[in-house]
């Protein structure tokens, strides 16, 4: 008990210290490219609290949001089509593979040229990228299915729907979460390049235009805003998952100790 | 003593209706060259209401026998056949409890719900259904574990939720491979016996696969003795032991140590 007070203190205990010698350190500082940390905060609230919170903020998460629910939903149906069809398996294997194998911000131009600057690029950018992590995690996870698994579901007759709802879908579980949670880092990474690259609105917009204006402030301000929503977004998929898949996190707690 | 001299695949069932018939099964895997032939040309039934169990040397191919019989795997050639009728798929009628408990019970699903899985699509009445999962979990006394996870329990106890599993599903005929071959010397007894009270309780068909010789005599109304590679029937053995059996006092009967002397002698005997 002591101890995992000792660490939690220590978790939370280092980046405040951090962040404390960064508020000491660039107090007095006039290097155009490290702005005081004071003036940094001050921004974050006048830029992101309340100003283009509606405009900017919301935009962005709705995109990533969205992006990232159609990712998954695709994803995982296209893993359950691929690993369970020997056809759809020996057709988009290597496909897969290939795609998957292309940074997934180098996809933005392609549909920028193609479908043009709207929120739509921006959502089929997030959702294509973001879902070769969760797609090739549920395949996996599907052909890895334990045999006797499935030789009990034929034994008891269970319908094919039972199959992938009660025994594939809940045996894939930890691995397509795993999959999902990469997917959920690459859905961020490209929220923020398709705004750079090819819009005005948006905080990666913002902050690219920050940058190019010289207003330093503002886009430390954009990049601290990007990192508090990295890290909540992280932190709301941990607890997420720690629930769902809390016989996956229970048993391995107990085959450890 | 002295072995009886039969004929192979002589079987002594003629008491009893057939319930479950093998017939010149044999099961091939791969072809040409290199093409292993695990099961050779068995031949045994089994009535109703019996328990009978399979025995032979490890690595016969007991688990193929039973996948042919449960219609996991097509049989190469032969049939394997319930009340007549050809086994192609999963019979309805017919449960199976697998060896590895760790692995044939559900890690996600509570103990009610992995023996509630099988019986969704049956349709029942929500009363039917909980008196169902109440009764089996009873009979192998886990009803204080119903809301815990398998991997919470022992083996031994998983093993009876698979058990209970199967029991919930009121199948007539029960298959057990090597059920009990992973759990303690204490469990495997109590394991024992309530595979015998399952019979007297729900009129089972019950077939056992083992590799324990005293396990298969104390268990069976018969024993079928596989030998060597390919397995063949070397032997049907009628097992007289009086009922109700009794793990110490029916293992100290001469007869019991006959039985298995018999049994084990042909199992050593060269091919």
């Amino acid at each position: 008990m002591n101890r995992k007070l000792t660490n939690w203190a220590l978790g939370v205990g280092t980046p405040f210290l951090l962040v404390a010698a960064w508020w000491m350190f660039s107090e007095n500082s006039t290097n155009t490219f490290f702005p005081p940390l004071g003036m940094i905060l001050e921004r974050f609230q006048a830029l992101w609290l309340f100003e283009h919170f509606e405009s900017d903020v919301m935009l962005s998460l709705r995109n990533l949001v969205v992006g990232y629910a159609l990712a998954t939903v695709i994803g995982v149906g296209l893993g359950f089509v691929t690993a369970l069809m020997p056809v759809a398996r020996w057709a988009l294997d290597p496909l897969i593979h290939f795609l998957r194998g292309i940074p997934p911000v180098a996809l933005v131009p392609i549909f920028i040229s193609l479908i043009g600057f709207g929120i739509e690029m921006r959502l089929v950018s997030i959702t294509l990228a973001a879902m070769f992590p969760t797609l090739i995690a549920t395949v996996d996870g599907i052909r890895s299915v334990d045999s006797t698994l499935k030789d009990v579901s034929s034994v008891y007759r269970l319908t094919r729907a039972e199959k992938l709802a009660q025994v594939y879908l809940p045996a894939a579980g930890p691995q397509i979460a795993s999959g999902m949670q990469v997917s959920l880092q690459v859905a961020f990474v490209v929220m923020i390049a398709s705004e750079m690259l090819g819009s005005s609105q948006g905080i990666g917009a913002m902050t690219l235009l920050a940058q190019q204006s010289f207003m330093t402030s503002d886009m430390w301000a954009g990049i601290l805003l990007l990192g508090v929503i990295g890290f909540g977004a992280n932190l709301v998929f941990e607890v997420i998952k720690n629930k769902v898949l809390a016989w996956y996190v229970g048993s391995k707690r107990l085959a450890r100790s | 003593m002295k072995l009886q001299e039969k004929p192979v695949t002589v079987n002594n069932a003629a008491a009893v209706p057939p319930r479950l018939e093998v017939t010149a099964l044999s099961k091939t895997y791969g072809s040409g060259p290199s093409a292993k032939c695990v099961i050779e040309d068995l031949t045994f039934t089994i009535g109703t209401g019996e328990v009978v169990c399979i025995v032979g040397p490890s690595g016969v191919g007991k688990t193929t026998l039973l996948k042919c019989l449960a219609g996991l795997q097509p049989a190469t050639s032969g049939t394997a056949a319930i009340d007549g009728r050809t086994i192609a798929g999963p019979p309805a009628e017919m449960a199976l409890v697998f060896q590895d408990y760790s692995r044939s019970l559900m890690p996600w699903l509570t103990v009610r719900k992995n023996v509630r899985l099988p019986l969704r699509h049956l349709r029942l009445p929500e009363a039917e259904l909980n008196q169902r999962i109440n009764t089996a979990l009873e009979a192998v006394g886990l009803a204080h574990a119903a809301n815990q996870y398998p991997w919470q329990l022992s083996g031994g106890m998983q093993q009876r939720v698979a058990i209970a599993r199967a029991l919930a599903y009121r199948p007539e005929i029960l298959i057990m491979d090597e059920p009990f071959a992973s759990v303690d010397a204490q469990t495997r007894f109590e394991l024992e016996d309530l595979c015998l009270k399952i019979r007297e309780d729900f009129g089972m068909t019950i077939l056992v696969v083992t590799h324990d010789i005293d396990e298969a005599v104390y268990l069976s109304d018969r024993v079928v003795v596989l030998g060597a590679k390919p397995a063949r029937v070397l032997d049907v053995v009628d097992i007289d032991l009086p009922a109700p059996r009794d793990q110490i006092s029916t293992r100290a009967l001469p007869e019991f140590a006959e039985q298995r002397t018999m049994v084990l002698s042909m199992i050593r005997k060269p091919a």
